[in-house]
């Protein structure tokens, strides 16, 4: 087990690493620097003329007229010594309160749809193989279909308008407007609470229609099974058979997927951000791409991407935990 | 299996008067595979919708009332006409006029449906000129307004008064393509990339397999957001089209790679294979003669499910704004009006690309999963 979980955390921390160098690289695609963009936030700001010297100076000052693996040293350096993401223009701030204003609620978003997904595909996907080519089993393919032929925006998109057309209101934003600027407190969190669901549903629909369909796949191929008949021949009951022994092997998968949908939950829940206006990384990502605010941007997706292979990291371990004849692979 | 079908000529002589079962016996891989196809309903309704859609794209100019860069300023936000077939009882297909309303005080235009004019309407009418593939000259339209200057919007017209209908009939050209060259870059990557980590094994597979994995576990929409927003300005929206497909089968590849590993493996130690080893077959014969035709049916499979995800994703793109531009015009693209609230409530039919995108994700999946119930017809 543990030259298992040693192997993984090296191939995690191996991910991170290229991580950082695609951000570092969106750093440096857009034409000119971070001197370049501060002498024309200078010429902007009412500065009549910035003389070359000064920019110069600027770029020897941010180690900007170091060779390119030097500049990524300092970079990542900074990052994992002080903290330091940089700094953004559009928000005039360092980028790193902006990421940690912005990223939990991403991450409560992507975890609370992990949960849903979990909560609904359980029973849904039991449900679907035991009472196999039955009108509800039918009911719930198509469904699940549908869930999976939606991409999450369009879903988003629907649901606002629908919203919009018949209660006048469109459901947007994640707190009510009199919470929207206060500071945390209960309420503040019910409100949200109470605001969480629509984008939860929307960012968990896909996950939650292939995972009834992986669950139902799995059961089915363990009912089946002899030991399923013994068991039965024994006189367990029903229900007492179905939730001791072919559930269990069925359920691997619910731990699997976290790791597998995690990216795609994380990156669902940004673009439906997007379109929903949450006060989430999703606007704030777009915007400061928009904007070429590198540094804020590759900083959003240097920690979302860590977070979310952490977050397969850990469900690799749990899977591992559950199942021994992973470990031994 | 291969026995099988190395003896197609069997089949025609046998098949028309021999009963079910030795018809079964005697058939090939494909045949064995169009029967088990045929017997999925809901993947043939999706294949037929696909193919629509495809014939639809080829000849925009043909089945699109209007070029896709036509409009009229008069009819700006003018909501969908409805076509009514009777009129004085007789077969005479017809859509009303618009009149408008203004506003007093907001000075905002009110569209309303004029019932004194009738505009009639025709099946291969003529309208603009255009050339069919690029070759012949003509201005036959499938359907139009038989006076081609009157308006006509069977799905509305957006801000700039263009006709929505034509517009999505063009977008499938470019939406369905990004799909077809991205899969085609996705495959070709995900043969060698997976055939190479399957046969060779050892440090290579390795490699190989560690490198799927991290791009299976980065989010990749805020990664393609990024990228696609530093493409320059001032490239051509050829080149925005390129960079996009390119970008997005750089990283669709993966799912199909470990399909192609898993049966390289899985292949190597099957009896056949061991036959032709034994009867001296050369490596390369044993890999283009022997293996690959035994999973073609599963590449194909593959990538049939994995179109809708690459349609999808340059959707997304293009309707944030990062992803192609204006002139270029597809589904996501004319999504992009939608973004604001505000205009779907008082547009709504601006949502229509979104209902096309919804049908050909939906036809694809389900034509998707009829082929890989089907690619193992035993």
């Amino acid at each position: 087990m543990w030259r298992y979980i040693a192997r993984r955390f090296a191939y995690m921390l191996f991910t991170v690493w290229v991580i950082s160098l695609i951000s570092f690289i969106l750093i440096q695609l857009p034409p000119g620097d971070f001197a370049t963009k501060m002498v024309s936030q200078m010429l902007s700001g009412g500065a009549r003329e910035v003389p070359p010297e000064v920019e110069a100076q600027l770029r020897a000052q941010y180690g900007l007229d170091q060779p390119v693996y030097v500049q990524y040293a300092t970079w990542i350096g900074k990052i994992i010594f002080e903290g330091d993401f940089g700094y953004s223009f559009t928000y005039k701030r360092d980028a790193i309160e902006l990421i940690f204003e912005r990223l939990p609620m991403t991450f409560t978003i992507s975890l609370f749809s992990v949960l849903f997904i979990w909560v609904v595909a359980l029973p849904t996907g039991i449900y679907s193989a035991v009472n196999k080519y039955s009108l509800s089993d039918y009911l719930f393919t198509f469904v699940g279909f549908i869930g999976l032929a939606v991409p999450n925006f369009l879903l988003a998109l629907i649901l606002m308008f629908l919203s919009y057309k018949f209660s006048g209101q469109a459901l947007i934003g994640l707190f009510s407007p009199e919470f929207a600027d206060a500071p945390w407190s209960l309420a503040k969190v019910l409100d949200m609470l109470k605001h969480l669901w629509i984008p939860v549903i929307i960012v968990g629909m896909a996950g939650t229609a292939s995972l009834i369909r992986t669950m139902r796949a799995n059961l089915l191929d363990e009912l089946n099974k002899p030991y399923v008949e013994t068991a039965r021949a024994k006189g367990l009951s029903e229900l007492r058979l179905l939730w001791k022994y072919p559930v269990r092997h069925a359920l691997n998968p619910f731990i699997s997927t976290v790791g597998w949908t995690l990216p795609t939950l994380v990156g669902g829940e940004v673009i439906v951000s997007i379109v929903l206006n949450l006060p989430t990384s999703g606007p704030i990502i777009l915007e400061s791409l928009m904007q070429q605010d590198m540094y804020l941007s590759a900083g959003f997706i240097l920690v979302l991407s860590t977070l979310t292979v952490v977050g397969t990291f850990v469900s690799d371990l749990l899977l591992a935990w559950l199942d021994p004849r992973i470990r031994l692979q | 299996m291969d026995a099988v079908a190395q003896q197609p000529e069997l089949e025609p002589t046998w098949g028309a008067e021999a009963d079910d079962d030795l018809k079964l016996e005697v058939a090939t891989q494909w045949q064995l595979m169009w029967w088990k196809f045929r017997k999925h309903q809901l993947a043939m309704a999706g294949g037929a919708v696909v193919i629509f859609f495809y014939i639809l794209a080829l000849g925009a100019e043909f089945f699109a009332p209007k070029l896709f860069t036509w409009y009229d300023k008069n009819y700006v936000y003018a909501p969908p006409q409805q076509i009514h077939l009777i009129r004085d009882g007789q077969l005479a297909p017809f859509v009303y006029g618009y009149k408008f309303e203004r506003d007093p005080k907001s000075y905002k235009k009110t569209w309303l449906v004029d019932e004194e004019t009738i505009i009639p309407i025709g099946l291969f009418v003529s309208g603009e000129p255009y050339k069919i593939l690029g070759l012949i000259e003509t201005d036959i339209h499938l359907i139009g307004p038989l006076d081609q200057d009157d308006p006509f919007y069977l799905m509305g017209a957006d801000k700039s008064g263009r006709d929505v209908f034509s517009r999505i009939i063009y977008s499938a050209r470019i939406s369905l393509s990004v799909g077809l060259v991205g899969v085609f870059i996705s495959m070709m990557l995900g043969i060698v990339l997976g055939g190479l980590s399957g046969l060779l094994g050892g440090a290579v597979d390795n490699i190989i397999q560690r490198l799927i994995e991290i791009m299976m576990s980065i989010p990749m929409l805020p990664v393609w957001l990024a990228i696609a927003a530093v493409v320059p300005l001032d490239w051509s929206a050829l080149d925005v089209y390129f960079i996009i497909t390119i970008l997005l089968a750089l990283t669709t590849w993966t799912g199909l790679a470990r399909v192609v590993r898993g049966k390289f493996l899985s292949l190597r130690e099957d009896d056949f294979i061991l036959a032709a080893r034994l009867d001296g077959a050369p490596g390369m014969r044993l890999i283009f003669r022997h293996m690959l035709p035994s999973f073609y049916s599963h590449v194909i499979a593959s990538l049939t499910l994995l179109l809708p995800g690459m349609i999808l994703a340059e959707t997304a793109l293009s309707f944030l704004g990062v992803g192609l531009r204006p002139p270029v015009v597809s589904w996501g693209v004319m999504l992009q009006e939608t973004q604001k609230v505000a205009v779907i409530a008082i547009y709504p039919w601006l949502l229509y690309p979104a209902l096309a995108v919804i049908i050909v994700v939906l036809a694809f999946n389900f034509l998707g999963d009829g082929l890989r119930d089907a690619a193992d017809p035993y």
